[in-house]
C-alpha cells in the first residue's frame, strides 16, 4: 500500500478485498466497504470529506490514517494530432508517462506499469533510463483517473514504460478494480495488457484476467530476436506462444502480437514466412508498427511502402495483420523519451 | 503470485551458503542435473514466495552447483536465503536459458554478480582467450579473483567505482570501455543491471560495434 509523505495510506487503487480488511480492522460497518469502494471508482471526487454518506466520524477515523490519494500530472505535451502525452512524477520523484490517444469512434490511454525497465531492448527509449522501480496500483491508475479527458476513455492499453508482466501483481489488482463490478466495471474487452513474454507471470495472468493480451515479438527468429530483446535469451519467442496455444483462453479474450518494422532486419519474405509458420494454429492479429528513431540506435525503421507488402504477405497466407497509425509524432509520444528528458533536466 | 507454476523444480540440500562480502554470498548444493554455462536456474525456499532466476556460476562437470547472489534488503526472497545453512532445504529448478554461446577471444562485460555466467563459461574450459571486463563498487565484490587472475592473466580487467587504488581501473565499466579502443571483429557478451547493459551496447555501437556482435543477458 503506497504511502503519502505525511505517512498517509492511500485509499485509491485499494481492492474490495483491501477495503473490506480496512472497514474491518476500524471498526466500521461492513457495508462501509461498499460505500467507500463506490466513493473511489464510481464517482469524481478526490477528497474523504466528500464521501458523504458515511458518518462524519467514520470520514474523520479513516482521514487520519489515509488520503483519497490521487495526484496531478506535472506536465501535458500536445500533438497537433490531438495525441497528449501526460507527465506524472511517482511517489519517489521518478517520471512516467501516460498517453491519450483520441480517435474517430474511440479514446485510448497507454499507461506506464514501472518506472524504467530492466528488459533492455534495443529498440526501446525507456531502457536506456534503467530500472527505478515498480508502480503501485494506485499510480497504474492514477494516470487513468487524474487526467482531464478521464471520462471520454474508451480503451486501455497495458503499453507504456516498463514490463507489465515485471509489476504483476499491481498490474493484476489494477485490472480487478478496472474490471469488477464494485470498480469501474470495465469490460475486459477494452484493456489490452502488452508484455515481452515472460513466461510463469503470463500463465498467471491468462489464469486470472479475461483482458486481451498483447505479445511483442518483433522477430521470429531465436538468434535475431535475442540481438534486439535481451529475454529471448530466458523466454523464448516460441516457448511464450507455445504456452499461449495451451492456455484455456477466454472466449472474449484477444491475443495479438506487436510487431515494429526494422529496415532489413526484420521484414524479408523469410520473415513473414516464419511468422506464418510459429503462429499457425492460433487465432490471432499481428499488429505492424513504424518504427520511429530514438537517439544511438543502429536500427531503421521500414519504408511504409514495404510495410504495406509485408501486411499484405502476411495477410495473403491467412495472419490477421493491421498497420498501427502513428500518432503524436511532433511529441515523441513514443513511451520513455519525455520521461528520459525530464530527468535529464533534474540530473544535470 | 506463484510462478513455479510452469518451471520442473526439486528439493535440495544446501551444501553451503558462504558470505562473500556485505549482503554477497555463494549458495552450493549438490549437482543433480546437466547444464550448459550460461544456463539459470530458479530458486526458492517455498512455492509460496515466487522463484528468482540466478545464472549458475559453476563449471559444467563440477560436483556442485554455486549460485552467485546478492541480499536485497526489500526483496522477498533474498533475506531468507541469506539464513540459509548447510542441511537446510532449498528448491531448485530445471535448468534453462540459452545465454550460452560461446566463442574464441570474446570479451565478457559484466558487473556485480552478473559475473555469474562467464565464471560458469570459464570453468567448463569455454570461451579460450577471453577477456573479462568485471565492474564493482567496492574491491570485496570482485568475485573469484583469484581463480580469472590466474585463468585469464592480464585479460582479466577490474573496475571499481568507488573505491581508488592502482591495482585495477578507477571508474566505471562503462567508462573503461569508452575510454579504450574495441575490436569491431569480437563477439561482447554483456551480463548484469538493465542500466549498464544498455549503457555499454550503447557505447560499443557508438565505437562500431555491429550491434549483431553484441549479446546481453539481464537481471530482472
Amino acid at each position: 500500500m503506497k504511502h503519502d509523505l505525511k505517512g498517509k495510506k492511500q485509499l485509491y487503487g485499494l481492492t474490495f478485498s483491501e477495503i473490506t480488511q480496512i472497514v474491518k480492522d476500524e471498526g466500521f460497518p461492513a457495508f462501509t466497504a461498499k460505500q467507500i469502494a463506490d466513493w473511489l471508482y464510481k464517482k469524481e471526487i478526490s477528497s474523504i470529506s466528500e464521501m458523504t454518506n458515511l458518518s462524519l466520524k467514520i470520514r474523520e477515523q479513516l482521514s487520519e490514517k489515509y488520503e483519497f490519494g490521487l495526484t496531478p500530472f506535472t506536465k501535458v505535451d500536445v500533438s497537433s494530432d490531438g495525441t497528449k502525452k501526460y507527465l506524472f512524477t511517482t511517489s519517489n520523484n521518478k517520471f512516467v508517462e501516460a498517453a491519450y490517444i483520441p480517435e474517430t469512434e474511440r479514446a485510448t490511454l497507454c499507461v506506464s506499469t514501472q518506472a524504467g525497465c530492466k528488459m533492455g531492448c534495443l529498440f526501446c527509449m525507456t531502457g536506456k533510463q534503467g530500472f527505478q522501480g515498480n508502480l503501485s496500483t494506485n499510480e497504474i491508475l492514477n494516470q487513468f483517473r487524474s487526467i482531464p479527458e478521464f471520462q471520454t476513455i474508451s480503451n486501455l492499453v497495458y503499453m507504456g514504460m516498463g514490463e507489465p508482466f515485471d509489476n504483476l501483481d499491481n498490474v493484476l489488482s489494477s485490472l480487478e478494480i478496472l474490471t469488477s463490478e464494485w470498480g469501474y466495471a470495465w469490460s475486459p474487452k477494452r484493456i489490452t495488457v502488452s508484455s515481452i513474454g515472460i513466461i510463469p507471470a503470463m500463465i498467471t495472468f491468462l489464469e486470472k484476467s479475461n483482458c486481451n493480451l498483447a505479445i511483442s515479438l518483433h522477430n521470429p527468429f531465436d538468434d535475431e530476436r535475442r540481438q534486439l530483446m535481451p529475454i529471448q535469451n530466458v523466454y523464448p519467442i516460441q516457448e511464450v506462444i507455445a504456452e499461449i496455444k495451451r492456455a484455456d483462453l477466454g472466449r472474449q479474450q484477444r491475443i495479438s502480437f506487436e510487431y515494429i518494422m526494422f529496415d532489413g532486419v526484420n521484414d524479408t519474405d523469410k520473415h513473414v514466412k516464419a511468422l506464418v509458420k510459429l503462429l499457425s494454429g492460433l487465432k490471432c492479429r499481428i499488429n505492424l508498427i513504424r518504427f520511429h528513431s530514438i537517439p544511438l540506435t543502429p536500427l531503421k525503421g521500414t519504408p511504409d511502402e514495404r510495410i504495406m507488402e509485408f501486411r499484405n504477405a502476411l495477410t495473403t497466407k491467412g495472419v490477421f495483420t493491421t498497420i498501427r497509425a502513428s500518432r503524436g509524432q511532433d511529441i515523441q509520444a513514443a513511451c520513455g523519451l519525455l520521461s528520459t528528458k525530464e530527468m535529464g533536466k533534474n540530473n544535470s | 503470485m506463484n510462478t513455479w507454476n510452469d518451471l520442473k523444480y526439486k528439493e535440495v540440500l544446501v551444501v553451503d551458503n558462504k558470505n562473500l562480502a556485505k549482503d554477497a554470498y555463494i549458495l552450493t548444493f549438490k549437482r543433480t542435473f546437466n547444464f550448459v554455462a550460461g544456463q539459470v536456474v530458479g530458486l526458492g525456499i517455498n512455492t509460496l514466495i515466487e522463484p528468482r532466476l540466478y545464472s549458475i556460476a559453476s563449471g559444467e562437470n563440477d560436483d556442485y552447483v554455486e549460485i552467485l547472489y546478492t541480499e536485497k534488503a526489500d526483496g522477498k526472497l533474498t533475506p531468507m536465503l541469506s539464513l540459509l545453512k548447510k542441511g537446510d532445504k532449498i528448491l531448485v529448478s530445471s535448468p534453462f536459458g540459452s545465454f550460452t554461446e560461446n566463442n574464441d577471444s570474446p570479451i565478457l562485460i559484466a558487473t556485480g554478480t552478473g559475473i555469474a555466467p562467464f565464471i560458469s563459461m570459464l570453468k567448463s574450459g569455454k570461451g579460450r582467450a577471453a577477456t573479462l571486463i568485471h565492474g564493482v563498487s567496492f574491491p570485496d565484490y570482485f568475485y573469484y579473483a583469484d581463480y580469472l587472475e590466474k585463468e585469464l592473466g592480464d585479460r582479466y580487467i577490474r573496475c571499481c567505482s568507488k573505491f581508488y587504488s592502482t591495482d585495477y581501473f578507477n571508474g566505471r565499466v562503462t567508462q573503461y570501455i569508452q575510454e579504450h579502443q574495441v575490436d569491431p571483429n569480437k563477439k561482447y557478451y554483456l551480463c548484469g543491471v538493465a542500466e549498464m547493459v544498455v549503457d555499454t551496447r550503447d557505447i560499443l555501437i557508438s565505437k562500431g560495434i555491429p550491434y549483431r556482435n553484441i549479446l546481453a543477458e539481464i537481471y530482472f
